[in-house]
């Protein structure tokens, strides 16, 4: 059928299996294994596919779907290494959480995921409300691994 | 040619069509990729809730744009939703058509607006019709043992 190109070849061609090798097939590696994550996005087209990159790489993650339901579940005692934040959500959107996160002391990796916004005020004051990185949507596998290398420094 | 190698070739043939004729972009490729034998139906899954998605958020725009006095920025918040979503899945054309729609939301321009939408909804059934085809032939290729 298609060339189905699992993760691990193609990780190869760009010279991360090294930071991440053994990955595939539902095998974690040293490097990801344990490494929590928070999908936060209102859409359920970008919540699975965000869920899966996540999952393929070995990384156990849970979805909620906007700002409030994050900081509710870091005011119950839940911590994750990353937080995949989207900007645009109802009941509380990504900047005002992520502004509220931080306030509340929350060190994880935050990453802003949006779609490229025509506001490049919005963009900064998203940057400003506390993110440590910034990727345009769609997610997609190589840009995960960029922040995930941030994850791996800090850890 | 046997019954496989020819299904094979007609999904590699519609796939290039479709990426060729600019229904679908590098994106779909993504999904594709993270398709694999714990979850052999991730893409068909995810094209399904975009559908779902997509059905309803053409029948609220054209609902709000049915209103006496239209609320642009409702209808905005819709099409950039669509927006959104299509991109997700590599849906270019249609993302292509939310991108318009968005300008002509932001001049109020009813007119525009209205055709927009029937752009749109004509892009996303023929985008519908194309998948299902793909589909339709993967479904073929695995009964055929692939």
């Amino acid at each position: 059928m298609s060339s189905n190109i699992n993760t691990e070849n193609w990780m190869k061609d760009i010279g991360v299996l090294d930071h991440l090798s053994g990955v595939g097939e539902g095998s974690t590696s040293a490097a990801t294994k344990n490494i929590t994550a928070l999908v936060v996005d209102d859409d359920s087209v970008n919540q699975m596919i965000h869920s899966k990159i996540l999952e393929n790489l070995g990384i156990q993650n849970q979805v909620v779907r906007n700002g409030k339901e994050a900081v509710d579940l870091h005011s119950s005692g839940n911590n994750f290494d990353l937080i995949l934040m989207d900007m645009d959500m109802p009941v509380m959107n990504g900047i005002e959480a992520t502004r509220k996160l931080r306030a509340m002391g929350v060190r994880s990796i935050i990453a802003g995921v949006s779609t490229c916004t025509r506001d490049e005020l919005e963009q900064k004051e998203f940057m400003a409300a506390g993110l440590d990185d910034f990727q345009e949507k769609p997610l997609t596998t190589p840009k995960l691994v960029s922040i995930l290398q941030k994850v791996n420094k800090k850890c | 040619m046997d019954v496989m190698s020819q299904l094979q070739r007609q999904w590699l043939e519609h796939s290039a069509f479709l990426r060729k004729e600019g229904y679908l972009d590098d994106q779909f490729e993504q999904l594709q990729k993270l398709q694999d034998e714990s979850s052999p139906d991730f893409v068909i899954e995810v094209v399904s809730i975009f559908f779902d998605d997509s059905e309803k958020l053409l029948s609220n725009m054209a609902r709000a744009l049915e209103q006496k006095v239209v609320d642009f920025k409702q209808v905005d918040a819709h099409v950039h939703q669509f927006k959104g979503s299509s991109a997700s899945i590599g849906a270019m054309r249609v993302k292509n058509v939310c991108i318009e729609f968005r300008n002509y939301c932001e001049a109020q321009n009813l007119e525009e607006c209205l055709r927009c939408t029937r752009k749109l909804q004509f892009e996303y059934s023929v985008l519908k019709n194309q998948l299902e085809y793909l589909f339709r032939l993967e479904q073929q290729i695995r009964a055929a043992g692939g």
